[in-house]
């Protein structure tokens, strides 16, 4: 019998994947985007898993909605970067330095 | 017991898939290992009885989002030599991070502070019986407003992306609506001042 404990130690290796995700690939923007899908993806797992043993449906709608969010969010990211690499011709997050932040 | 061992495999598959996203060299890698990590999500999900989920996930996310994704970086022509340049610089720290971030919430989850054991005791009590029944019960009862303003946001989206990549293009004809109400009588219409002319025939 599966434990709830087996959900979250996976959910949080999960996260911590996406979270290195982001630290190493810091120049590439579409590995980025990725690596948000994975730490979404870890998060709706959490929600999953506790819906799951508390018997509560209510925890899978609102999975349902953060999957509706995560897809907005992609299909935004994305165009921002078709955009990003026509005018940049890069999608270097390092060369995006034009605002002098 | 064999619940336990398809767990364990697809776990394994999916943390195996995940690291693969993050360290491919060729992004169109990552991306393909990104759907094998839904796939493998989506079969736990199931397990977890969440059928509509796990087939939202496989219809939405493999069957959608990543279809983009892969448009995109198959459209985009990157240079991967410059964009891996670090990878090798940051690999500790990122690898020391995430190790931190998995022992913190170990941490949380072995003391005994929250209780676990006793939650999965009483497995599933509302859950059970048609999944995609229950979760349509809730949320277009309890959730309606929400559920709207998630319509409203997927339109949102849509409007954004397409306001965000579309150019136009020379040489197509269209009407511009500003130019024709703007216009006056002076730059249609020229009075020609000139004297009668005599008609020949008769």
């Amino acid at each position: 019998m599966l434990a709830l404990s087996d959900y979250l130690v996976l959910s949080a290796l999960l996260f911590s994947i996406g979270m290195a995700g982001i630290f190493l690939n810091r120049k590439n923007a579409i590995v980025l985007l990725m690596s948000i899908e994975l730490i979404l993806l870890a998060v709706n797992f959490n929600f999953i898993a506790f819906s799951h043993f508390l018997g509560d449906i209510h925890g899978q709608v609102f999975v349902f909605f953060i999957l509706t969010v995560a897809a907005a969010e992609s299909a935004i990211g994305l165009a921002i970067l078709v955009v990003l690499f026509r005018n940049r011709d890069t999608i270097n997050v390092g060369d995006l330095d034009s605002m002098k932040g | 017991m064999i619940e336990k061992v398809i767990f364990y495999v697809f776990a394994a598959i999916l943390l195996g898939a995940a690291i693969l996203v993050i360290t491919a060299r060729n992004p169109v890698h990552s991306a393909l290992s990104l759907v094998l990590v839904f796939f493998t999500s989506a079969a736990l999900w199931l397990l977890a009885e969440a059928e509509f989920l796990g087939i939202a996930l496989v219809l939405v996310y493999v069957g959608a989002v990543m279809v983009l994704f892969l448009f995109v970086v198959m459209m985009l022509d990157i240079n991967t030599a410059v964009l891996r340049e670090g990878f090798a610089r940051y690999l500790p720290l990122g690898a020391l991070v995430g190790v931190v971030m998995v022992l913190q919430m170990l941490l949380v989850l072995g003391s005994g502070e929250v209780d676990l054991a006793g939650l999965g005791s009483e497995a599933a009590a509302g859950t059970t019986g048609n999944n995609v029944r229950l979760i349509g019960s809730v949320l277009y009862t309890v959730y309606v407003y929400p559920f709207e303003l998630a319509a409203m946001v997927l339109l949102l989206a849509i409007i954004a992306a397409i306001m965000l990549t579309h150019r136009r293009r020379g040489g197509t004809k269209h009407q511009n609506i500003n130019s024709q109400v703007r216009t006056r009588k002076e730059d249609r219409l020229r009075m020609v001042n000139m004297p009668s002319e005599r008609r020949n025939d008769s």
